[in-house]
Formats: structure tokens, sequence, C-alpha cells
């Protein structure tokens, strides 16, 4: 397949990185100010040089020397949305996404936006379109949660549970081992890189929130025999509360109780909550460090549970290339 | 074991029950009470007997309250049994199947355990006022507190509770310990209640 990969972050530039492992052919790579797009795209088999597009990346901030425009028009199969994760409108990626589906191409996310903010409006533009989207990155990084979802047929899932975001749980995890307080590790973390400088997308549970409020869309539009049946969620209706204020003594009771505490996403058809919860100390959900834990409980299978990592290029960039097989 | 079952063609429908008198080792029977409340109509009483001699529990005494009326106009029954655990639990689930109101079932009142934490200001905000008012919700009881209050008592502090609740009411329990902790501005930590990790 031809991708165009939009956004140069970790994912995007891993993705760039990988694609040639995977059978795949970059044609254009786009950061939010500049792009590089093959030699004759339209036809021509000269792609873009990965090696070339992150030593640039890297050395001088930039792609290539295009406009970020010249790459949406390039001649690609597929369309890789790797930019930041924007809220509410979800632009520009969700622009990028019906670019590509107007011109009936597939795209590829791993930018949580429009599938958390406008998953509706998503939807009825690949119903216009020869074009397919996919969203595997979005939710648990290499973790395969919504492929998983979509082979038991949402319909059977009742609801699906875990741990979706690596800097929250490496946080709790540290607490609760060192004794420390909130401060301390989140200090830490950032030194480490696990956190970033303004890490409140991670701690006050948004992060978490949109991924499952992306289960929560694929669990209700892919049980609703008409689509036009199904709950359409949003951030807006996440129950979201973080694990900034965890003292570190309520993390000590919870272990002299054989217990601890997780930031724990919950979604069904119905609704999405996220909170720090009591779990089992041992137990399966308490999993340790930047790990994620994806818990599928289903009506005729029992649960499923699926750990794994949860962030970082490579990990993302083989959930984007998975997607990418199979829309082959 | 029991003998209370002579006469009930129903015991033996399980399988389990069919050798009764056995000397096998199964838990020994304990005695146990069970306050009913029975509407005033006549055979009430006996219908509310029968599950409990149909599933194995031998009647040791009944104090029917005739005088008292229950708030909701009904008259409150004690029952005393002996029965196995395994019996117990099927004779009130029997129970609630004949539709027979079941107040207080001996030590299966409290069925349900749960284990939450608080933390915030909980000194400050008289933790024990939030521990009498969690009491004073119907569907629980405040079983143990441990308190952590490590940057003294003006500070932040933990507390884990470990409630017990009512069969199927932990739910219940919950939602009322989440508007006290709403009201007094404390941060509540639920456990994942259900899923057994």
């Amino acid at each position: 397949m031809r991708l165009a990969v939009i956004g140069a972050g970790a994912v995007g530039r891993s993705v760039v990185d990988l694609a040639d492992e995977y059978g795949h052919e970059i044609v254009a790579v786009a950061d939010s100010s500049t792009a590089v797009v093959a030699d004759g795209a339209d036809g021509g088999a000269v792609g873009v040089d990965p090696d070339a597009v992150v030593a640039r990346k890297a050395e001088r901030g930039i792609v290539g020397d295009h406009d970020p425009a010249d790459a949406l028009a390039a001649d690609y199969d597929v369309l890789v949305e790797a930019t930041p994760t924007t809220l509410d409108d979800a632009e520009p990626g969700f622009s990028h996404v019906t670019t590509a589906l107007d011109r009936d191409r597939h795209a590829v996310l791993a930018n949580k936006g429009p599938v958390a903010e406008r998953f509706g409006d998503l939807r009825a533009a690949v119903d216009d379109s020869e074009g397919e989207v996919r969203f595997e990155a979005t939710v648990g990084g290499a973790i395969p949660a919504i492929s998983t979802v979509e082979d038991i047929e949402p319909g059977h899932v009742t609801a699906v549970r875990g741990v979706l975001n690596g800097t929250a749980n490496f946080i709790l995890t540290r607490m609760a081992a060192e004794g420390l307080d909130y401060d301390h590790v989140l200090a830490e973390a950032q030194d480490l890189g696990v956190a970033e400088a303004d890490p409140s997308f991670d701690v006050d549970g948004t992060d978490a929130a949109l991924k499952c409020v992306i289960l929560a869309n694929v669990l209700s539009f892919g049980a609703a025999d008409d689509p036009a049946d199904a709950r359409e969620f949003t951030l807006d209706d996440a129950d979201v509360d973080g694990i900034r204020d965890v003292p570190g003594s309520a993390l000590r009771l919870a272990a002299e109780d054989g217990r601890t505490v997780r930031l724990i996403g919950e979604a069904t058809g119905e609704t999405v909550r996220v909170a720090p919860r009591l779990v089992p100390e041992n137990g399966t959900l308490a999993v340790s460090g930047t790990q994620n834990i994806v818990q599928i409980e289903t009506s005729h299978a029992g649960r499923l549970n699926i750990s794994g990592r949860g962030a970082g290029g490579p990990e993302t960039a083989s959930a984007v290339l998975g997607d990418v097989g199979r829309l082959e | 074991m029991s003998d209370s079952r002579d006469g009930v063609p129903e015991a033996a429908a399980d399988g389990e029950d069919a050798t009764p008198d056995g000397g096998h080792a199964a838990a020994a029977p304990s005695t146990h009470t069970v306050r009913l409340e029975l509407v005033d109509e006549p055979g009430q009483l006996l219908a509310a007997l029968h599950p409990i001699a149909d599933n194995g529990g031998n009647l040791l005494s009944i104090y029917h309250e005739r005088g008292n009326k229950t708030p909701r106009g009904r008259i409150p029954v004690e029952v005393d049994f002996e029965a196995t655990p395994e019996h117990f639990e099927d004779i009130v689930e029997a129970l609630r199947n004949e539709g027979v109101n079941v107040m207080q079932a001996g030590t299966e009142r409290y069925a349900e355990e749960v284990t939450l934490l608080l933390f915030g200001h909980l000194i400050d905000t008289d933790l024990s006022d939030t521990l009498s008012r969690i009491e004073a919700c119907a569907s629980a009881s405040v079983a143990d507190v441990s308190l952590a209050a490590p940057q003294g008592t003006e500070e932040v502090s933990s507390a884990r509770l470990r409630l017990e609740a009512r069969a199927g009411e932990t739910e219940a329990a919950l939602a009322a310990v989440r508007e006290l902790a709403n009201e007094k501005e404390l941060r509540l930590v639920e456990p994942l209640t259900g899923v057994e990790a």
C-alpha cells in the first residue's frame, strides 16, 4: 500500500521508519508546516526515503520542502493520521481524514480526536466513500483492543475496562512501591520522559477517558442494527476523575489491606467512567509501571485480558501498520 | 442432621439432598434466625414456613409478634431453625422466591463486604459524623476504619473503610457514600465491584 503519513511525532516517524518492513511504501510525509512528497507520486515508483525524513526532522525540524497540503493531495492508498489529538471539532485531524475519504481513499488514525469527538460525523463520511477508516492505535497502543472487540462482535461484548494510561499507572505504581507522594513521583516521571511537562491530559484522566469514549462508540455503533439508533459518545459524556490529588497515605492504607489503586476506565454501550479504583494488589488489573491492560467482558466467552505496551512510537506504529494490513 | 424433611417430597429434588442423614462430612448445621414480614392474611405463616422445611431447615421456634406491626403495616415474625450454611442460603432464596420479605437473615444480614478509600480533610469535616451517617444509611454498616493522617489532623488525611452491605445493596451503599463525599468535598476511591480481578 502507498501511505501518506500526516504528523511527524514519535508515532508518525515510527510508521515512516517501519512501513517498508510491513511491505508498504511511503509516498508523502507532512508535519504541521512542511511536507515531502514522492517524485512522480502519480504513477512513479520513487517513494520517500524514510531515513532522510527522520534525519531532516531531527536536524532541521522539517520533513521536506513541500507544503503540508501537497501531502494530502499525494497519490496514496491510505492516509495515516498521526497528528496530536485535539478535542471538540478534532481539527485539523478530522479534515485530514475526510479529505482522504472524499477521494475514496482509506484512513488509519493514531489521533484520538476524530473518533472520540466526532464519531457520528466520521461514520457519515465513511458511508459516502469507497474508503474505510480504522483506528486500532487510538486505544491501548500496541494492544489489539478494537480488533478483538470486532472479532467478538460488539453486540456480544458487555463491557470493556482497563488501565489505559501508562503515565498515570507509572505514578500510582511508584507511589505505592516507594511510599512517595504524587508531586515527587511526577517529577521523577518527567525526568524519565514518562510524563510530559504538562501532565494534565494523563493525570486528570482525559486521555484514558478519550480511549473509553472510543470503545463506547465502537460498542454502541457496532451493536446497533441501524447506526441511526446508536448512541454517540464524546468526552462530555464521560464521568472522569483523575489521580492528581491521591495522597501517598491512601495508597499505604490500600496496601495494608492487600489492595492498590489504579486509574480504571470502563466503557459499555451506555456509560463511560474513568476514576481511581481500589483493586486487588496482585490482581489482573494491577499492572505495573507504564504497562496497560484491556479487559473485555463478553456474553458467551467469559473475560479476556490483553496487557502490553500502551504507548511508544514503534508500539503504536505497529497498531497503525496492522490496520493498514487489514485494508489490503 | 435433621429429620425435618419427613413427608416433604420436594426435599430430594436437587439430587444432593438424596442422602440427608448420611454420615458425610458436610458442614455442620447451626442455628439461624430470620426476621420475616408477613401480610396479615390467613395461611401466610404456613406459606412462609414451607420454604424452610422444604430446603432442609429444622424448625426450632417461631415468634409471631401479632400485636406488632412493621412500618409497612405488616406482621413481623422471627423464626429460628437449624440448617447447614448451604441450606441456609437456599432457604433465604426460597423465601424470597415465595415473595416473603426477609428483613434480616441471621449472619446473612450483611452479606457483602466492600472496602473503599476516602481522602481529603477527613478530620476537619468531622469523621465520626461521616461514619455515623454512613451507618445511618439502611443498606450498610461500617465494619472497620483505618485512618492515616501523616501530616497532622489539619492536612489531607486518608481512611480505609470496610463496609458490610446487605445482599444486593452494595451499589446503594456506595451511592450513599458517594453523595456524602460529594457534600463534604472528600474524595472517594471506590472498589471495582463485581470484578474478581
